[in-house]
């Protein structure tokens, strides 16, 4: 995918300025907020097994090599291929050699950040396949010609009523009379028109939450079903993953499970979760004749010993962006790039460079709502701040705060000097604003008074006064 | 034989230095009546959050370590608010990660810091406090103070035991307002509608007055509420506290500011 996150200011400008992403956000801030907030008190031990999840995935992190290579070989044990995937280009080569392989026609899709990651769709649409989206949600987007703008509610941005647009734009050959005002109206539709297509694909491409390592199985949760029939009706199904979705054990899938659904969705469990382990076997009565593993590195092996290797923990719930103040104003297309919201803010300037994306992580108050609502408590706010120091250090940050910066500096470590100056600007200041109280508009404060006024100083510094009150009480002490 | 009265260094804080000496005034009263000797260093400025959170290290370790010295020797550090004081004390510690002996120092900084409420509340098992405001206030949870250092309670405890006050809740009082720090100028859109939909919220609950213990947050929703015409009067949650509630409120002009130098301090 095409990133715009170094158009970001603009971006977010122009969806700031859309009353349908902005509706759509103010319903979704409540909605998934609440949500998991309930799912969280009715589980007394829900903070414990953070912690649990958290350890699970560091250990992991920490035996990464260990633990792939033994995914691998349960995987090739069960009759399956694993394909190293070091960059997206590889990954994506090696998808489309296996459906030009197998000869395919159409190809349908579980819902996949790895695949919006390579974009994988535009690669195969370019070599001549039909690809179908079958997650609601991706299928509502895929029909727009839109990327995602949240990880586990692609479509969120989008009314009822544009989603009804769409179909009747494009499923034309369904009576123009019919009904589409509610949202079962909507889903039965797209059931309807998705259900012939998971009969035509002859490859079902997935992603997955977990690889088990010590099963070789692939773990997707879905709320739709979607993923079961996408994987076990073609020919051929692919899963593909990047390489620290993999956990040591079924043990451990199921801590983190119980932690996912209920910081995503606030649902205690996703209504299907879906395990898959190698192709049909002769005792099965349905499955894919061929089973293939993507893994993709695509960056992540280098956050491996950095301060960014936390990230790696990432289970995407999707919690953060849904609890993030900044993605509820802006939306996720602003981020301009597969991963929005705070865990985008980490993540992205990792995977295509700080230089392309270094907005994002400066794009944020540091509010630390995100971590506190983690699953498996990422430091986010650090990590973003870490952005901000590689910035600094490689004079990415722009010259106008730099200099800001060093006058500031300059002088917050110089006390006296300090003390003289402010107490002789607090005095212009606070006697220019002493009439009305505030300013509406003052030289060099643009950027705050633009939207709200500045409120004027009371005169004097605290210091002026608390040494001018140290020095009469001195003299009423003397008499 | 009665406890020796603790020698607090007031962290008095930029802003409040700048822009509102009179909380300063009034964080020193709720001290001295809670039985603490309150001292100002001089050679304080800034907790260095403008240079921490711009990516600027070498600024932020220059700063603190003038802030270490400054602070050596007082038994707390305390500071009117949440966000300088979570940078005393949760952040400091992490600068000197190679420098055992800085690190030891910043760790024990740490140790004696807090903000201001509930320093009175959880050292100086403060229950409450001699003051009257005869007007209904909403409480805004600053970031820093609520997740960095679990304030939350500790406010609305010593605010149910002013005289005449009703509080009334704001939903999303846990809600970033948008101020961030430099944030706030370098993505004013953004911020914009962060502090929108907050002083939405903050009318939708018919309270005459907004409370919260950092100045940055309420500058910023005092400068939204008054641009947008609204009448809600805006205080830090110390003036109230103190009965120090004499000067106009933030934002607002008066004949003659009330003199907080020879008010109660």
């Amino acid at each position: 995918m095409e990133s715009t996150s170094h158009n970001f200011k603009e971006n977010a400008r122009r969806a700031i300025a859309d009353p349908h992403i902005q509706a759509a956000m103010a319903k979704m801030k409540v909605g998934f907020t609440g949500k998991r907030l309930a799912a969280t008190q009715r589980l007394p031990e829900f903070e414990a097994l953070r912690d649990a999840s958290r350890d699970i995935k560091n250990h992991s992190l920490a035996n990464l090599d260990f633990y792939l290579e033994r995914y691998e070989a349960k995987v090739i044990e069960s009759g399956g291929q694993v394909h190293w995937a070091p960059t997206a280009e590889d990954a994506r080569k090696a998808i489309l050699d296996i459906c030009r392989r197998v000869d395919a026609r159409t190809v349908t899709k579980g819902k996949s950040m790895i695949s919006e990651e390579i974009a994988l769709n535009d690669h195969l649409e370019a070599a001549g396949m039909t690809v179908v989206e079958t997650d609601l949600g991706e299928y509502i987007i895929q029909l727009r010609k839109e990327p995602p703008s949240h990880i586990i509610a692609p479509a969120v941005h989008v009314s009822k009523e544009q989603v009804e647009a769409d179909f009747r734009a494009l499923h034309t050959h369904l009576p123009a009379d019919r009904n589409l005002s509610e949202p079962t109206d909507l889903v039965n539709e797209a059931r309807q028109i998705l259900r012939q297509r998971y009969l035509d694909a002859d490859v079902g491409i997935t992603g997955a939450n977990f690889l088990i390592a010590e099963t070789g199985t692939s773990i997707i949760v879905t709320n739709e079903g979607n993923g079961d029939l996408t994987q076990s009706l073609p020919r051929v199904h692919i899963v593909i993953a990047s390489i620290e979705k993999v956990v040591p054990n079924l043990e451990d899938a199921t801590t983190i499970l119980r932690v996912l659904a209920r910081s995503a969705t606030g649902q205690e469990f996703s209504a299907y979760t879906t395990f898959s382990t190698g192709p049909r076997r002769a005792e099965d009565p349905d499955g894919p004749e061929e089973y293939h593993v993507i893994l993709l590195d695509n960056g992540r092996s280098a956050m491996l010993g950095s301060d960014f290797q936390d990230m790696l923990r990432c289970i995407r719930c999707g919690a953060c962006m849904n609890h993030c103040p900044v993605y509820h104003a802006v939306g996720g297309h602003s981020y301009g790039w597969v991963y929005p919201g705070p865990m985008g803010a980490v993540l992205t300037p990792n995977l295509i460079g700080v230089e392309e994306a270094g907005h994002l992580p400066n794009a944020s108050t540091l509010c630390g709502r995100c971590e506190s609502v983690c699953p498996v408590r990422i430091p986010l706010p650090r990590m973003m701040r870490n952005w901000r120091e590689r910035e600094f250090e490689r004079h990415l940050t722009p010259s106008s705060v730099r200099s800001g910066l060093w006058l500031w500096a300059f002088l917050a470590c110089r006390p006296v000097l300090y003390r003289r100056l402010a107490g002789f600007g607090i005095r212009i200041l606070g006697a220019l604003g002493r009439r009305k109280g505030r300013f509406s508009s003052l030289p060099l404060a643009g950027g705050w008074t633009k939207y709200r006024d500045l409120p004027a100083p009371q005169g004097r510094t605290f210091q002026q006064l608390w040494a001018q009150k140290q020095k009469n009480e001195k003299r009423g002490a003397v008499k | 034989m009665s406890k020796p009265e603790p020698r607090v260094g007031l962290f008095v804080t930029c802003l409040v230095d700048l822009f509102r000496p009179s909380v300063g005034f009034a964080a020193v009263k709720l001290l001295e009546a809670a039985g603490c000797r309150v001292e100002v260093p001089e050679m304080q400025t800034c907790c260095g959050q403008p240079a921490y959170n711009s990516g600027d290290r070498a600024d932020t370790r220059a700063i603190a370590l003038q802030v270490i010295e400054a602070f050596q020797g007082f038994d707390y550090v305390v500071a009117p608010s949440g966000s300088c004081a979570a940078m005393l004390k949760a952040h400091y510690p992490t600068l000197f990660d190679k420098e055992p002996e800085l690190a030891a120092k910043a760790a024990d900084l740490s140790t004696r810091t807090y903000e201001l409420v509930s320093f009175l509340t959880d050292v100086m098992q403060v229950s409450k406090v001699d003051a009257v405001f005869p007007r209904s206030v909403t409480y805004h949870d600053s970031c820093s103070g609520l997740r960095e250092l679990g304030v939350r309670d500790q406010p609305r405890q010593l605010l149910s035991t002013v005289g005449d006050l009703s509080l009334v809740e704001l939903s999303d009082a846990d809600t970033c307002c948008g101020f961030g720090g430099t944030f706030c100028v370098k993505y004013p859109d953004i911020s914009n509608t962060m502090v929108s939909s907050k002083t939405g919220n903050i009318e939708a609950t018919g309270a005459q007055t907004l409370l919260a213990g950092d100045l940055g947050c309420l500058m910023n929703m005092a400068g939204k509420l008054q641009r947008s015409g609204s009448a809600i009067q805006v205080r830090h949650v110390a003036e109230v506290l103190a009965g120090m509630t004499e000067d106009p409120a933030i934002g607002l002009s008066g004949t003659a500011p009330g003199d907080p130098r020879s008010g109660g301090a």
